[in-house]
């Protein structure tokens, strides 16, 4: 766990706490790096593995082959089927959770310090022999495609499935990487071991370990973990320009609340207006309670429990996406509010005093995150994934009090675009747009 | 503000970040002279503390046709007070980097902020204000209600398994309260005013009836202190009395429900049995129940998912859950989502089956061996998240259980055998108090 500084004590009632996360950089004799913070208070450490690529890897005749592979991580490994493999693990008091996402395949291990050498000889063996056994692939088959099934009729999952293939196409981003029920029936015992190829290597690897370890021992143990993983993997794709169309598209649902999602270009995390970006989001519609969206929309009007809007730049696209909810008979005015939010923002900007505000709240919230080893490990993580310097985490809030009105309205005017803001409404909306097919 | 900020600052020079060995010793309790409860979990790792006021009032604790109003006054609690405007309790947290929600349950409603630690006698300055002094207008009202109604399709209408969790419940409780949603019957919500509001917080809002939870980095005296600044004015309240709700009847028939709706995509069959809860005092049996679950569904060892994902392949999913933290009766549930393939009723017969089978066996000693183990790793594990130490001890004492029992808890569960396990399965899942749920497709699908 973290320690935080006090660096002032002023009056002013705002005076935020500092972050100051001590990690350390671990060179392991086999040339690999992990982030390190190390703290012996509790007997117990978390490992943190992400695989850059993630379900965009699949072959596209093999939608879902990385999702499913990854499931069936925990389904044995060496010489152990899925029963011996869970009983192993459960004797151990040690969780190894394995997860796919569009952009990494991640691995967190938590286990008690008395147990370390067993946890990660198990792990190995997930890594380097791995089993795809028939009965363990059909098993979880079904358990995807009962997943599958579902979202078939949920209209969330409908809005953003739709959403993804206007704006995305052919991408992989377009389609959902748990694939559909046609290609994860089609996958085989052969799919998943190109799956596992693909995924696991050296060349896009990133480590964040937590907790009782030190970088002597991280560096012993991450060598024989990962130091035999082939150097590279499945070739990343390429980037994908997202096209918005504007305007709202309908998906007729029978169901009395219509879900809506919202998205328009985004900007990419390395972008030099970024942290402008994200403090203008805030206000906009990031910031729960706070936002304008929240205010104009809930509080004023009643029309939905919650809207949020979020920046969201993936390793392949930039988006600015927002979701809502009203009854049938009220989404139109909801979405109206957003447009015009959406085009007051980008014509009139924010005010000195809502800046002031966001900037308060950023920075003030910033350490609440580093609350437990697994929530820092994943941190760190991700850090390394977005190419932040060690130091970032020190250095953050300095970037986010450095933007300023003008940055933000400035930002506010390149970046919202009422004309592309494209909308995607499952329900059975009254007075909305004309039905897409 | 400025003493206290002060004392932050010594207490975390001073102090070295060592932490509890276990989580009884993190924790301290007393009382304030007005009958409020306090407990401070302490965790000097990072300056950041989190503040919740638990109120022993919940929607089991409704009137008979206002389902909804406890969480409807959860909303109102965020607008004005006589020196708060609408609001601006929300904003002052936003703007000392805090975060602040609330969440209201059966039998607790509770408000919470996380902000940095030298910020907690303002936290308090404002929950007291809103104990005491909550104003709201006629408009913000109509508004707030059209935002739960939205709240509650987002929650339950939207979404077929949100509806058949509400015919499952009903039909599970013929007389108490927790039959209904904690959210309310959409009906009634449609008819609550400011007047049930005012009528549920003025009946239950009061320092005597709330207990107070404070986690992070902060110390018993400090927290004593504060809180007999900004609590301790306000007077009990005389009329708060012992909770005393309407109690079930014998169970003797066993019920059938069956939900159709054309957005099921993924059929599946809920049972759900009446079950004892954790008295204080008294908690063996619910700690044979908490195991129960473990051994019948928890992990992919568990007996249920051993015998009908493994073996028999007749389901994609098979899960038995119970929790014990409840003021009056509860439910053990169990829930199967049959293999592609396999009805609901073969999976059913399955299910019952393979409860008589294992009632029949016994518990595997190595399984239970194992499930200890993991919860006294738990224990270690948990004390890296004391807020969600915080949450566990603001629902148990919400719930008639106290600070000796929340700690002996994890004791006992290390004490009971399989034959105690056994016991209480043979003696809990009987079909007279029992509820069998059909989730299916509607026959007409119009999409």
């Amino acid at each position: 766990m973290i320690r935080f500084l006090v660096l002032s004590l002023g009056l002013i009632l705002a005076t935020p706490v500092v972050a100051a996360v001590e990690i350390e950089e671990v060179e392991t004799q086999g040339g690999l790096t992990a982030w390190l913070v190390e703290d012996h208070t509790l007997p117990f450490a978390v490992i943190d593995i992400r695989f850059r690529g993630g379900t965009s890897l699949d072959d596209p005749d093999a939608r879902g082959a990385v999702h499913l592979m990854t499931g069936l991580l925990e389904e044995g490994a060496g010489d152990r089927d899925s029963q011996a493999f869970a009983r192993e693990l459960e004797s151990l008091a040690a969780s190894l959770s394995f997860d796919a996402s569009d952009d990494a395949v991640s691995i967190s291990a938590r286990f008690l310090t008395e147990n370390r050498d067993q946890v990660m000889a198990l792990l190995r063996d997930v890594l380097h022999a791995p089993r795809y056994d028939q009965d363990a692939l059909d098993r979880v088959r079904g358990q995807v495609l009962s997943s599958l099934r579902s979202d078939a009729t949920d209209p969330d999952a409908i809005a953003g499935e739709t959403l993804g293939a206007m704006i995305y196409g052919d991408h992989p981003y377009g389609s959902g990487g748990e694939g559909t029920i046609d290609s994860v029936s089609a996958l085989t015992r052969d799919d998943m071991l190109a799956a596992h190829d693909a995924v696991f290597a050296r060349d896009r690897l990133y480590v964040g370990a937590v907790g009782d370890i030190t970088a002597e021992d991280l560096g012993v143990i991450l060598d024989d973990l990962l130091g035999d993983l082939p150097d590279t993997g499945a070739p990343i794709p390429d980037p994908v320009d997202p096209v918005f169309q504007g305007g709202e598209i309908v998906v007729p649902f029978d169901t009395p609340q219509s879900v809506a999602l919202f998205a328009q270009p985004g900007i990419d995390r390395d972008d030099p207006d970024f942290f402008a970006a994200y403090v203008m989001n805030h206000m906009l519609g990031g910031g729960g309670f706070e936002s304008r969206l929240m205010d104009e929309v809930r509080k004023k009007r009643g029309l939905t429990y919650g809207i949020y809007s979020y920046l969201v730049p993936k390793d392949l696209a930039s988006v600015y996406f927002g979701s809502v909810a009203s009854a049938n008979d009220r989404i139109a005015e909801t979405v109206s509010v957003v447009r015009d939010e959406w085009a007051q923002a980008a014509t009139d900007g924010f005010t000195e005093d809502e800046v002031a505000a966001a900037k308060t709240y950023l920075t003030g919230a910033y350490p609440l995150r580093f609350d437990g080893n697994a929530r820092i490990a994943s941190i760190m993580v991700g850090m390394q994934m977005d190419d932040l310097p060690i130091d970032y985490i020190a250095t953050r809030n300095d970037q986010v009090n450095a933007v300023t009105v003008e940055d933000v309205n400035r930002v506010a005017r390149e970046l919202l675009d009422p004309e592309q803001l494209q909308f995607v409404v499952v329900g059975q909306p009254q007075g909305l747009g004309e039905a897409s097919n | 503000m400025l003493i206290s900020r002060a004392a932050a600052l010594v207490a975390m020079l001073c102090a070295p970040p060592v932490l509890a060995q276990t989580m009884a010793d993190a924790v301290t309790e007393f009382e304030l002279d007005n009958g409020m409860q306090v407990i401070v979990v302490e965790d000097h790792r990072a300056p950041v503390v989190q503040h919740m006021v638990w109120y022993r009032a919940g929607s089991a604790d409704e009137p008979a046709g206002s389902s909804g109003i406890a969480h409807f006054l959860e909303h109102l609690m965020f607008k004005g007070t006589d020196t708060l405007e609408s609001g601006e309790l929300s904003s002052t947290v936003a703007a000392n980097g805090g975060r602040d929600n609330a969440f209201t349950s059966y039998d607790y409603t509770a408000y919470f902020q996380r902000v940095a630690a030298d910020r907690l006698g303002l936290m308090m300055q404002m929950e007291a204000d809103r104990m005491r002094n909550l104003r709201m207008t006629e408009d913000e009202i109509l508004s707030e209600r059209n935002v739960i109604l939205e709240e509650r399709n987002q929650r339950v209408d939207n979404n077929p398994r949100g509806l058949f969790n509400e015919q499952l419940n009903a039909a599970q409780y013929l007389n108490h309260r927790y039959g209904v949603p904690i959210i309310g019957w959409r009906h009634e919500m449609e008819t609550l005013d400011r007047e049930a509001a005012i009528e549920f917080y003025d009946r239950h809002y009061a320092p005597n009836n709330a207990v107070l939870v404070v986690s992070g980095d902060v110390t018993p005296d400090e927290v004593l202190a504060l809180a007999r600044e900004h609590y301790g004015p306000i007077p009990a309240n005389p009329d708060i009395t012992e909770r005393v709700r309407p109690q079930e009847p014998p169970q003797n028939a066993e019920r059938r429900v069956i939900y159709r709706d054309a957005r099921v995509a993924q059929p599946y069959v809920a049972r759900s049995y009446l079950a004892p809860e954790r008295n204080s005092g008294d908690q063996d049996k619910a700690a044979a129940l908490f195991l129960l679950s473990d051994v019948l569904g928890s992990g992919p060892t568990a007996y249920l998912k051993q015998v009908l994902e493994y073996d028999q392949k007749v389901a994609t999913y098979v899960g038995a859950f119970y929790s014990g933290v409840s003021l009056d009766q509860t439910s053990f549930d169990l829930v199967i989502v049959p293999a592609e393939g396999v009805s609901l009723e073969d999976a059913e017969a399955a299910l019952d089956a393979a409860i008589a089978s294992f009632i029949e066996t016994g518990v595997d000693p190595e399984q239970l061996d194992r499930i200890k183990m993991q919860l006294r790793a738990s224990q270690i594990y948990a004390l890296d998240n004391v807020d969600g130490i915080a949450n566990l001890y603001g629902r148990a004492l919400t719930s008639g259980l106290t600070v000796e029992d929340i700690e002996a808890w994890p004791e006992l569960l290390q004490t009971v055998t399989g034959e105690d396990i056994v016991e209480a399965a043979r003696s809990v899942l009987v079909p007279e108090t029992s509820v069998t749920g059909w989730l299916m497709q509607d026959k007409e699908v119009t999409q």
